[in-house]
């Protein structure tokens, strides 16, 4: 067990001038064999590999990580924490992460800024009004604190939005969850990353999976470019490479990998103090605690494992949130990058097992990967420690598209797809 | 930005002047055989897509030009198009030869078939 972070270690450490911190998790080199192999240390890996040690006491466990950890989407999206969506499924496990995200600080011994200063979806077409109000009352029943704001409240909420009703899409009125808001999306990975490690997981960094080995219907373990590792269960978690990997374990997925983009401005003094998502114009917006507005956008319409997003795209978001930013037009914009996300028909996650004994998959976040990822772990984990789904990951299985049961979010989800 | 150019009329645009119209050469088993269709054809059908990072065959629409649609090879890494090619055509023999993993499944599948009984003229791929 690490040493635990407090007032009274950073004052120890101050005392010698921060030199003797301990490294938060070890890099060890990877064992012959494991009960449970994860292949992805993202958010989603990393809270997974947190939860089988600490929810199931499942300890011999690898967290596989092409690259480092938390470099992938876990670093690139833009940090909106919500739980306001349409279908019941979707709600349940959006709320579970939300919650959960609530005493994630604490529960991890790291602070991973969790910053519940509400999420302000606007309304700018009568379909999307009409639409909101139903995601409302959807999700009333479902007993979350949410509700519909008139065009004034939302200026009261954000007083920068342009509320002119003779603009091209005027503000009809919000969607508004208190709760939502930011969290700090390293931190996160990190505080996993410790937790887990603090447990006896092992991360191991800069090993790339190669090939599943399997014996019949049964998984035996990964080829990696530190040699082969056995496992009894692999679990799957690569976001946007996830059909490369499932490829190598012959399993196809309902997947395609686009590319979406975020960006940041300069450092301004504060004119946002929630999270604003605008569906129509495809973007949505928060200001960080050093000052930059994050503004992210739509993805692009064709594959692509790049990293490098359109220009169109980014056009097409900046043009439109000017319009309702009027404020925001002299803004320099620092940086923009791109991550792969992982898209499926109905726009929800896959959390399942698969037609290989032993292997697990849990992918299709798209672009709501960030949000979800203390939910995702908690209830992926439960599902590889049992070999079944857990009532919450149930109606996301991979059988869902056979069967024609889908989640359709993509008619709710923030921004258009 | 992507650049393409249309192999019907022969504009030449970026990605705006096109449509992306995903995945090429997908065939609604149920056209062929509908009595015999299992659920989870239909699934693939609709949702499964291949999906490589490399080379990938799609369908574009030549929206400011002609309108018609086409096929296009890309690569999805250096998103350069590699060929364009007729909405009812395979690629180009030497580009079919570079397809990988299910694509190259695809390919060989699909001469293999041919082989046995000759497409009619003009059928839809």
């Amino acid at each position: 067990m690490q040493p635990r972070y407090s007032i009274f270690s950073l004052a120890r450490n101050a005392l010698n001038y921060h030199k003797d911190w301990e490294r938060a998790w070890r890099s060890p080199n990877p064992k012959a064999d494991y009960d449970v192999i994860i292949i992805g240390a993202g958010g989603h890996g990393l809270a997974t590999a947190y939860y089988l040690a600490k929810n199931h006491g499942l300890t011999n466990v690898a967290v596989l990580e092409k690259g480092w950890l938390g470099g992938g989407n876990s670093g690139r999206n833009t940090t909106i924490i919500r739980s306001n969506y349409l279908q019941d499924p979707s709600i349940a496990i959006y709320e579970l992460s939300r919650s959960l995200y609530e005493n994630l600080s604490q529960d991890l011994n790291y602070n991973i800024m969790f910053s519940p200063r509400g999420v302000l979806m606007l309304c700018q077409t009568e379909h999307e009004h009409r639409a909101f109000k139903r995601t409302a009352h959807a999700n009333k029943l479902a007993g979350l604190d949410c509700r519909m704001v008139s065009p004034q409240e939302a200026k009261e909420i954000l007083p920068i939005l342009n509320i002119d009703p003779n603009c091209r899409y005027p503000v009809l009125g919000a969607y508004y969850q208190p709760r939502g808001g930011t969290g700090r999306h390293d931190a996160v990975c990190w505080a996993y990353a410790r937790g887990a490690d603090s447990r006896g997981v092992d991360i191991i960094q800069n090993c790339e999976v190669t090939g599943i080995t399997r014996d019949g219907d049964k998984v035996t373990g990964v080829e990696t470019t530190r040699g082969a590792i056995k496992a009894r269960k692999i679990a799957v978690v690569t976001a946007g490479h996830v059909t490369t990997i499932m490829d190598m374990a012959g399993v196809r997925m309902p997947i395609e990998s686009q590319c979406l983009q975020a960006l940041v401005s300069e450092p301004i003094k504060p004119v946002i103090d929630c999270v604003v998502m605008a569906n129509t114009v495809h973007g949505y917006m928060s200001q960080s605690d050093k000052g930059d507005l994050v503004i992210g956008g739509g993805t692009d319409s064709y594959n692509n494992y790049s990293q490098r997003g359109s220009f169109p795209a980014l056009e097409h978001t900046i043009a439109a949130l000017v319009e309702t930013f009027p404020i925001l037009s002299r803004l320099k914009l620092m940086r923009m990058w791109g991550g792969i996300v992982d898209m499926t028909g109905d726009r929800s996650p896959i959390i399942s097992k698969t037609p290989v004994d032993g292997l697990y998959v849990n992918c299709g976040w798209g672009t709501g990967g960030f949000k979800s990822i203390p939910g995702s772990g908690w209830v992926f984990a439960d599902t590889i420690a049992n070999d079944r789904p857990h009532p919450i990951a149930e109606a996301f299985g991979l059988n869902r598209f056979a069967e024609g049961r889908f989640i359709d979010e993509s008619v709710a989800a923030a921004v258009a797809h | 930005m992507l650049t393409l150019t249309c192999p019907v009329c022969g504009a030449e645009g970026d990605e705006t002047d096109f449509h992306a119209g995903g995945q090429a050469h997908i065939r609604r088993p149920a056209t062929h055989d509908p009595e015999h269709i299992t659920d989870q054809q239909q699934a693939d059908y609709l949702f499964t897509r291949i999906n490589p990072k490399g080379l990938h065959f799609e369908r574009w629409r030549c929206d400011r030009g002609c309108g018609k649609w086409f096929h296009a090879a890309r690569d999805t890494v250096s998103l350069e198009f590699k060929a364009y090619y007729g909405i009812t055509e395979l690629p180009p023999a030497e580009i079919m030869a570079q397809a990988k993993g299910a694509w190259a499944d695809y390919f060989k599948a699909r001469q293999r078939a041919e082989a046995k009984a000759p497409a009619k003229a003009g059928a839809k791929s």
